[in-house]
């Protein structure tokens, strides 16, 4: 057995003794804890044995079907247990921040968790969607159960529009499928087999590349709210209860872009480089910089503007993946991480102030600082973080990105869309500082309005906070320490 | 201790103070303000003990901050002259500043709080000073922006306070877009290399030594680009705006931040980069223009200004002016030279502002001074020593230093050279109107009528401050802090210095037949008051030009990309729900059902696919 399987069934037996009786939080906060150092331990194993290769390691599979041939097959590099250990920080900030809930609270995290690392660590396409449809249900079921404002309306939208997504980007997983199973008679969901064969310009059936990467870019880009896919978003984190989107808008959507990066830009190399798909890429994720930048300025609630603001920050992540070079890839994975850890962060306080005040609308808040200040010191940090502040851990990724649009830049040609992009982008930093800034100010400083009481969390409650803005803080300064796995893995020339 | 370690301590140490503080500043809350001074001075000891005459210009790596393949980013320290002539002026305003600070705020509640972030403050600016790379000078660049917003918010109930510090940052960003698409184009040009001796021998034999041939333009665009970062840090127009609001925060840091060090950063890069502004002529025009208007725009709007905190902040404006002036006409060695004897006497201006309003009960308007010559005998003798320099009486150190930037404005363009004179005199001219308001004829309300001099820890500094204000400009020290007094003979230095004297005395001589004895200001000039309505323009174009659009946006988005991509998927919405009400299984049951759709799907094919077979 790999230990990457017992860090995909860990969770699920919690959620199984937590049905049967076992204390909820502390089952969950357990086998999130358990998760945790297991996901570091194979980390640093791998940092010490597989450096050098950048290969997959921990294999291990069971064959399920043999034609199609289909596996229960776990493995990974430097990018999965990236994101795995994304998960296991999330997951076990957002279990230990929820109190006093109903059961059902800790198994739908814990089962979005499974989903989230079966996601990230399977080897096979099948079941890496599969995974992610399964961590679906729960965040659906959330929202619409114990939702706040509209969240039936909210969940019916998210249901929808990522079913659709689901069922685009699937028709593109078997896409790949076929025209990468090297014997058509006998098609194969291994992607380790499948990446031996990847399809090349002089490979047959070369000319569908373009068209397939594009069904996965709008099934994937579905997932992650690109532009113009997006309006399922802002609405379903508005309204998730507080741990599930923690877990989705900082872990679960980030499925879609891995999907990218692990599947479409390695299968169908080049693709991205063909300039219809480009543009398309370039002029989508402008939309998310600066159409929904705008529309984030315009917000009057927090935790609207939090979730249009993660609307937002895909377009980076997904400018560093259309520019497709070593920076720009390891940029992506690097602010993907970062931007996880930040918004996860964000909304637990948010979820915290919400519980607290009963409003987020800004007009009637105001003055938290003085009573407040070690909330306002985390919130503060996250907020600087996510908008890109050097020293936390966004800043780095954001940077990466930026150059790598540069790297091909030929002065004596002017400047590329590409670049055009990431100048038009550049902008997008100052319209987030706008509204990040406004947004702090009126809630934090200023005279308290009445009525409100808040005091600071509880030395335990501190716990999970200490420990994302811990990680924000020493990725941000250190980035070179994630980047070291990260870049082995990432097959580009 | 050699290059390595000490640059090393200069940033470490403040930042673990910077981190311990602010995080427990709680429980910290009798030493931290002991502990910050301490380190303060500690580091003013590193800086001391780097001085030294060797020239040479060596790279010390501490650690890759990014490293992917064969490219990296270092955070490293390039020691030269200019260097360590900066890390002194800012490591000896940064130490007096903590001991004035021991005495301006005592009473604060929030002390610790303070301290912590000047020491935030000062791990940053000696992170811009070492940096050897842009890419490092960019991140330190953005967390000074960060610790001026934690001090211009210090009193964060207030809310001008609140919207001054936002309006700093956000307005510096604005500047660093410029600053980072400068950064991204030399890092295109120069193959990912993008440390300033990389870059230097690059454009001497390397591959911008083509660009700079071949394409001017490209050259150009990156110039305007950094410039455009000093513009946002320096606060020259048109993103001045942000350094008078910044005046809300306490004193001490008006006079460390807003005045002598940070907002010369925006110099002290332009000086680090001048290897490649003499390649682009539009871009030093550009520059020595920009530097000219702010220095004269700000000049006039320093003589309407009531408020003593506000002169001295378009003071500072308008000598920024000067230096930005200088590195357009390409004398960086004048422009440091005037940023180093500037940093001493407005600090000393405005830590005797402090001590001034300290005395005033926290009275800034100086129609409600007067008088206090008497009572604040000390405060009033350095005051004034930082007033003659500021003006540039002949003998004190800003007398040299404004003398090279006009002979410089002399040589290069006659019509600089006069707006820099006309500013000259405008100086002398506002300057003399605040020592006489504020320091001359009765008293004109209670609080300075009640005016005693402030304690020791405060009066120390000034007096600290008075020395290097009157002696800087001799190049004494001139060995270690060569990078910082220039020995360079101007042409036309005598018809400068004769022009110089003379709208000196013209200034001091109007300044004092208008306000000698007066109760309240005979000028009355709206436009300088109101600060040419720059602040109304920019709120007109931030409504309408941000706000509105990003409503219209919003709408938009709300009921196209909302609206029309959402139809088809909610008559679709609308008809499941329909059917799920029909067969009455409950919605629970038909959300599972849809986001299980993709699964089934999976699954039916797979089982098509397996009979096929």
């Amino acid at each position: 057995m790999s230990p990457l399987e017992i860090i995909i069934l860990l969770p699920l037996l919690a959620v199984l003794a937590i049905w049967v009786g076992a204390p909820a939080r502390l089952t969950g906060v357990v086998a999130s804890i358990l998760n945790l150092g297991i996901v570091v331990g194979l980390i640093y194993q791998y940092q010490t044995h597989h450096l050098a290769d950048g290969k997959m390691a921990f294999l291990h599979g069971y064959t399920v079907l043999t034609n199609p041939h289909i596996q229960f097959a776990v493995g990974a590099d430097g990018l999965s247990l990236t994101l795995a250990l994304l998960t296991s920080l999330v997951t076990l900030a957002a279990v230990w921040s929820t109190v006093d809930k109903d059961r059902i609270y800790y198994i739908s995290s814990l089962l979005i968790a499974t989903g989230a690392y079966g996601a990230f660590l399977c080897t096979d396409i099948f079941f890496l969607y599969a995974f992610h449809e399964l961590a679906l249900i729960p965040t659906f079921l959330m929202i619409a159960l114990h939702g706040h404002g509209e969240n039936k309306n909210a969940a019916w939208r998210i249901t929808i529009y990522l079913g659709i997504g689901s069922l685009i980007l699937l028709a593109g997983l078997l896409g790949v499928v076929w025209y990468c199973s090297p014997d058509k008679s006998h098609l194969t969901f291994d992607l380790l087999e499948l990446l031996k064969h990847p399809l090349k310009a002089d490979a047959p059936y070369a000319q569908f590349a373009p068209a397939n990467f594009f069904i996965l870019l709008l099934g994937f880009g579905t997932l992650v709210s690109l532009f113009p896919f997006h309006s399922w978003a802002a609405p379903a984190y508005a309204s998730a209860p507080t741990p599930v989107a923690m877990l989705h808008a900082g872990v679960l959507k980030k499925f879609g872009l891995y999907g990218l990066i692990r599947i479409a830009l390695p299968l169908l190399p080049n693709a991205v480089n063909v300039p219809w798909i480009q543009n398309a890429l370039l002029l989508m994720l402008l939309g998310n910089i600066l159409v929904m930048g705008l529309v984030t300025l315009h917000q009057r609630r927090l935790d609207d503007l939090l979730a249009n603001s993660s609307v937002m920050h895909m377009g980076y992540i997904f400018l560093g993946i259309a520019s497709g070079n070593a920076l720009g890839l390891n940029g992506a994975v690097l602010l993907m991480f970062a931007h996880g850890i930040s918004i996860a962060l964000l909304f637990m306080l948010c979820g915290r102030l919400r519980n607290q005040l009963g409003t987020l609308e800004f007009e009637k808040l105001g003055g938290i600082a003085g009573n407040a200040p070690f909330l306002s010191f985390i919130f503060g940090m996250a907020a600087f973080a996510s908008i890109g502040l050097p020293g936390l851990a966004n800043f780095a990724g954001e940077l990466l990105v930026f150059l790598s649009t540069f790297q091909s830049f030929r002065w004596q040609e002017g400047f590329s869309m590409l670049q055009i992009t990431t100048i038009l982008s550049l902008w997008g930093v100052v319209i987030s500082a706008v509204y990040m800034l406004r947004a702090y100010r009126k809630i934090f400083f200023g005279q308290p309005n009445s009525g409100l009481f808040i005091s600071d969390p509880l030395l335990s409650q501190r716990v999970p906070m200490f420990l994302l803005a811990a990680v924000l803080l020493v990725v941000g300064v250190y980035p070179a320490s994630l980047l070291n796995i990260i870049q082995v893995s990432l097959s580009v020339k | 201790m050699d290059h390595q370690t000490l640059p090393g301590i200069l940033l470490l140490l403040p930042l673990t103070t910077a981190l311990v503080i602010l995080l427990f500043h709680g429980a910290l809350k009798k030493v931290a303000h002991l502990v910050s001074t301490m380190v303060a001075v500690v580091m003013f000891g590193c800086a001391v003990s780097l001085l030294g005459a060797d020239n040479s210009e060596v790279i010390h790596p501490l650690y890759s901050f990014l490293k992917i393949g064969n490219w990296q980013a270092d955070i490293g320290f390039l020691v030269d002259q200019q260097c360590r002539g900066m890390l002194f002026i800012v490591t000896f305003v940064g130490m007096l500043v903590h001991i004035y600070s021991l005495g301006y705020m005592k009473e604060d509640e929030s002390k610790a709080r303070y301290f912590g972030a000047l020491s935030l403050f000062m791990f940053s600016m000696n992170g811009i000073v070492l940096a050897d790379n842009l890419i490092m000078m960019f991140l330190f660049w953005e967390l000074v922006g960060l610790s001026s917003y934690l001090l211009i918010g210090h009193w964060f109930k207030k809310p001008e306070a609140c919207n001054a510090a936002n309006k700093a940052f956000i307005t510096n960003r604005i500047g660093d877009f410029g600053f980072m698409t400068g950064i991204l184009i030399l890092f295109g040009m120069n193959f990912g290399d993008v440390s300033l001796l990389g870059l230097k021998d690059s454009v001497a034999s390397g591959p911008l030594h083509y660009v700079v041939q071949q394409g001017p333009w490209i050259i150009t665009l990156a110039c305007i680009g950094l410039f455009l970062g000093a513009v946002g840090k320096s606060a020259q127009a048109p993103l001045h705006v942000w350094l008078p609001d910044a005046m809300e925060g306490p004193t001490p840091v008006s006079a460390l931040i807003h005045a002598a060090t940070m907002v010369a950063a925006g110099v002290y890069m332009l000086v680090r980069v001048n290897f490649l502004l003499v390649h682009s002529h539009d871009a030093q025009t550009i520059i020595a223009w920009i530097g000219g208007i702010t220095a004269l725009m700000a000049a006039l709007m320093a003589t309407q200004q009531n408020d003593i905190k506000k002169v001295l902040a378009y003071s500072t404006l308008s000598q920024l002016g000067y230096m930005v002036m200088a590195v357009g006409l390409a004398a960086p060695d004048e422009s440091m030279f005037h940023l180093y004897t500037h940093a001493f006497f407005k600090a000393l201006l405005f830590l005797g502002a402090g001590a001034v309003i300290y005395s005033c009960h926290h009275e800034q308007n100086i129609w409600k001074m007067g008088g206090l010559r008497r009572a604040l005998p000390v405060t009033f003798v350095t005051f004034a020593i930082g007033t003659a320099a500021l003006m540039g009486v002949p003998g004190t150190s800003g007398f040299f230093s404004k003398e090279g930037i006009l002979a410089v404005a002399y040589g290069h363009s006659k019509f600089l050279f006069v707006i820099g004179l006309f500013t000259a005199f405008l100086t002398a001219f506002y300057m003399t109107r605040l020592v006489i308001v504020v320091f001359n004829g009765k008293p004109r309300s209670k609080d300075a009528s009640h005016a005693h001099e402030a304690p020791f820890v405060m009066l120390l500094p000034l007096l600290l401050l008075a020395v290097p204000s009157l002696v800087s400009g001799y190049g004494l020290l001139s060995g270690p802090l060569q990078a910082m007094v220039p020995h360079a003979e101007h042409e036309g230095g005598q018809i400068v210095m004769i022009c110089s004297i003379v709208v000196l005395l013209a200034g001091f001589l109007t300044g004092s037949r208008l306000y000698t004895n007066k109760e309240k200001d005979p000028l009355n000039i709206p436009l300088f008051a109101n600060k040419f309505y720059i602040d109304e323009i920019y709120a007109w174009i931030i409504k309408y030009g941000q706000d509105r659009v990003a409503w219209i946006v919003n709408a938009i988005e709300k009921i196209f990309v909302d609206g029309l991509l959402v139809l088809f998927p909610s008559s679709l919405a609308a008809g499941l729900g329909n059917l799920m009400r029909r067969v009455q299984t409950g919605s629970l049951q038909g959300y599972t059902f849809v986001l299980g759709l993709g699964i089934i799907a999976v699954v039916y094919v797979m089982l098509f696919a397996t009979a096929k077979h």
